[in-house]
């Protein structure tokens, strides 16, 4: 077998193993009880949930906030990293802007989950108005999707060309990967645009990107609410995007490594680097928590204190404490040291980066709506406290397979590492027989 | 059905004579009613319309109270003061509302005729009287709170879809047939004056089966769509105060057009500028800009001993819900 055939035959998609199968049918089985929920949820109203009149926006929302936060990982691995000349990320590329595409069509269909009236979706076409934050949001998410979709396909043409080849027996491949190669030869003029888009796409995305997580932070920022009411919150929030990307990348790395046997190309180097990439991540964005939190609770103006008081001593500081503490400041020391940033240990901590970020979003937009600027007053005693309900746990945690499910089957169908990058980095040349024909 | 929206217009005989007679007799009522009441000079202007005859000269009052004529080719109808657009509102007049904290003892006569009269069926009521205590040292007093009818609406501000808004009269109301839901005018709102429709809202079936009312929050109320108090515009149609101010035993609340200067309580009439100079008005949270519509007068020299008030308070509940067996 030549080098050639050989990196194919690595990078190829493969058929899933008992486990994978396993795995598959278990998010589906996910997604089928919270589509019954939903089912219940379009039947009943929002009833179904724990929200009521003063917790207005409950888990939906910070689940929202999470995967818009995933999504941000695809700008800062394929573009931010690949335009300041970053060589060693260029097998995470794929899986970065998986991991994109998959939470960004996520996040958009949890919006739609929290809506009361989602049968009037389109009224936002129809009558949208400029001045709401959210019209902002839906023309810069539906953006960020395009051009994340075409960062994730452009680089897949070469690959999909060598494919076409490699799956000659399986019709069923060969058709869609004809079909989708559009003709793809590797000829010059084809590279160079090729490459030239890429980088174009590149450099759009990032502002396309600080604006998704900026105007979903503004969601918030742009109401009068103790704890919402920060100038800081827009790179707040994007600092912690990154971590929680980043967690991500590393997490999908780790399980698709295991699966492929992907070890020649996703190294112990890979996740040394993507180690000390989350350090610095997660050193940003407590930072940032540092500016969050400090000045407000120098200040302690009366709203600001009830709010801070819950976080700090109150009913939230459980949690308030596990995410600051065991989601950020204790990865960063475990990840000082280069044992930490090797592939198991570091997919452990990914996964709690990942977990304490999910939770994150939850203590933002909960606590803040709990400390009106009115008492809370005439509603029954439930309305006072806030927690989902089994069916807006089933329903999120379908929101999440569902994401998962996109990552799982983009994987069986596409290469998880660039095949042609790889190719041109390790100076293999694809033998030219097929011209000879 | 207390939907009519139809002023009281002058009669269509076709009788000239008896059309002016009628309409005379309906200045001089409507005058003296402007001294007492809210709605002067543009209900006056409004019917003077259309029937101009050369020489004759019309009595109107001025908005510091004085009788004048004025030759009644002179005399311009507003346009839109008959059909109001329920989008747009009346134009040349801006609704105030002044709450006395002085005169309040929670009665909750005024929640219970919102309830009522706008078919709240859920646990939170649009109108609620606050417990309140600004600190241990001051002493606490009852606060009514309705919507604020803010100049700048922070809650019409985010909405994405028009389905809230804020008419010329001042006046901000929902469109329930708009609204998609997404509630971020309920996190908007510093008052938390915004209530949602969770469920199915359990609503006669005469009432949720008419069509959206504008002008008529909660007729009716739809499932999964943002509600509030709504200055009651149906009742403004008919010339008539909103439904808390005229329940209200104690007259805490004063509605009226504050380019007319004047507020009642449906007993007693005030200068709007009067009054808020002379016991010292105040408005909710001034600091955030939102300007609202809402004035309140300082609990000072009250009617009745705080603590009366506990019998009716009730902290968890704000609907009073039928027994169901």
């Amino acid at each position: 077998m030549t080098q050639f055939d050989q990196v194919i035959h690595d990078l190829a998609p493969q058929r899933f193993n008992i486990w994978g199968k396993l795995w598959t049918g278990l998010l589906i089985a996910v997604i089928l009880v919270g589509a019954y929920s939903y089912y219940q949820q379009l039947k009943y109203g929002l009833i179904i949930t724990d929200m009521r009149d003063y917790a207005s926006w409950g888990v939906y929302i910070s689940n929202f906030v999470f995967f818009v936060a995933i999504s941000l990982v695809g700008s800062l691995i394929t573009a931010i990293l690949r335009l300041s000349g970053v060589k060693w990320s260029t097998p995470l590329t794929r899986i970065s802007e998986i991991i994109a595409v998959a939470a960004i069509i996520m996040a958009g269909l949890t919006i739609i989950i929290d809506m009361g009236r989602p049968d009037r979706l389109f009224n936002l076409f129809f009558h949208g108005r400029l001045q709401s934050p959210i019209i902002w949001d839906v023309i810069v998410i539906t953006t960020y999707l395009v051009i994340s979709v075409l960062l994730l396909y452009y680089p897949l043409l070469p690959d999909l060309a060598i494919l076409k080849k490699y799956f000659a027996k399986n019709k069923w491949f060969t058709t869609w990967y004809t079909w989708l190669s559009i003709n793809w030869t590797g000829s010059p003029i084809q590279k160079r645009l090729s490459r030239r888009s890429i980088r174009a796409l590149s450099v759009m995305i990032i502002p396309v990107a600080f604006s998704i997580h900026t105007v979903t932070a503004w969601l918030f920022a742009t109401t009068y609410r103790p704890g919402w009411d920060s100038t800081n919150f827009g790179p707040y929030f994007i600092a912690g995007a990154f971590v929680a990307g980043a967690g991500a990348v590393v997490a999908v790395m780790y399980v698709f490594r295991k699966a492929y046997h992907l070890e020649n190309y996703i190294t112990d180097y890979h996740f040394d680097n993507m180690g000390k990439l989350l350090v610095l991540l997660c050193l940003v964005y407590l930072y940032f928590n540092v500016n969050e939190y400090l000045v407000p609770a120098y200040k302690v103006t009366e709203g600001e204190s009830a709010h801070l008081n819950s976080l700090f001593f109150g009913e939230y500081a459980a949690m308030f404490w596990l995410v600051i503490v065991g989601g950020l400041v204790v990865p960063v020391i475990a990840l000082i040291f280069p044992q930490g940033r090797k592939p198991l240990p570091l997919f452990i901590i990914a996964l709690i980066v990942v977990l304490g970020a999910w939770w994150k979003r939850y203590i933002i937009v909960t606590p803040t709506l709990l400390h009106p600027f009115l008492p809370i007053q005439g509603v029954p005693e439930s309305w006072h406290e806030y927690f989902p309900t089994w069916r807006e746990w089933s329903i999120t945690l379908a929101t999440l397979a569902s994401s998962l499910l996109i990552i799982t089957g983009l994987i069986r169908v596409l290469p998880v590492v660039p095949i042609q990058e790889t190719l041109e980095e390790r100076g293999i040349e694809e033998p030219i027989i097929e011209e000879l024909k | 059905m207390a939907r009519e929206k139809e002023i009281a217009r002058s009669d269509n005989a076709s009788d000239k004579n008896k059309q002016r007679r009628a309409f005379i007799d309906k200045s001089m009522k409507l005058g003296l009613a402007a001294v007492a009441g809210t709605f002067g000079v543009t209900r006056l202007i409004e019917s003077a319309e259309g029937k101009a005859i050369p020489g004759e000269s019309v009595e109107l009052m001025t908005t510091d109270g004085k009788l004048v004529k004025v030759d009644q080719r002179s005399v311009e109808k507003i346009p839109e003061a008959e059909h109001v657009n329920p989008r747009e509102g009346f134009a040349h007049r801006k609704f105030v509302m002044v709450i006395d904290l002085a005169r309040c003892k929670n009665a909750r006569k005024c929640q219970s005729s919102c309830n009522k009269n706008h078919y709240i069926t859920g646990p939170n009521a649009w109108l609620k009287v606050y417990k309140m205590q600004n600190s241990e040292e001051e002493s606490p007093y009852w606060q009514p709170t309705t919507c604020q009818h803010c100049d700048k609406p922070p809650c019409v501000k985010v909405c994405p879809v028009d389905a809230t808004f804020k008419r010329r009269d001042g006046i901000v109301l929902i469109d329930n047939d708009r609204c998609i839901g997404c509630r971020f005018c309920m996190a908007a709102c510093p008052y938390s004056t915004r209530v949602f429709n969770w469920g199915e809202p359990d609503q006669p079936e005469e009432i949720a089966a008419l069509p959206n009312d504008l002008d008529y929050g909660g007729v009716p109320a739809e499932k999964g769509t943002v509600d509030k108090c709504d200055f009651c515009p149906h009742m403004i149609d008919k010339g008539k105060l909103p439904h808390c101010v005229t329940a209200c035993p104690n007259g805490v609340f004063f509605f009226g057009d504050q380019y007319e200067d004047t507020v009642t309580n449906g007993d007693e009439t005030y200068r709007l500028s009067e009054l808020l100079e002379e016991k010292s008005g105040y408005r909710l949270m001034e600091e955030l800009g939102t300007k609202p519509s809402v004035y309140y007068l300082p609990p000072k020299d009250r009617l009745q001993e705080f603590e009366k008030g506990l019998d009716n308070y009730d902290e968890f509940n704000s609907v009073e819900k039928e027994e169901k067996s």
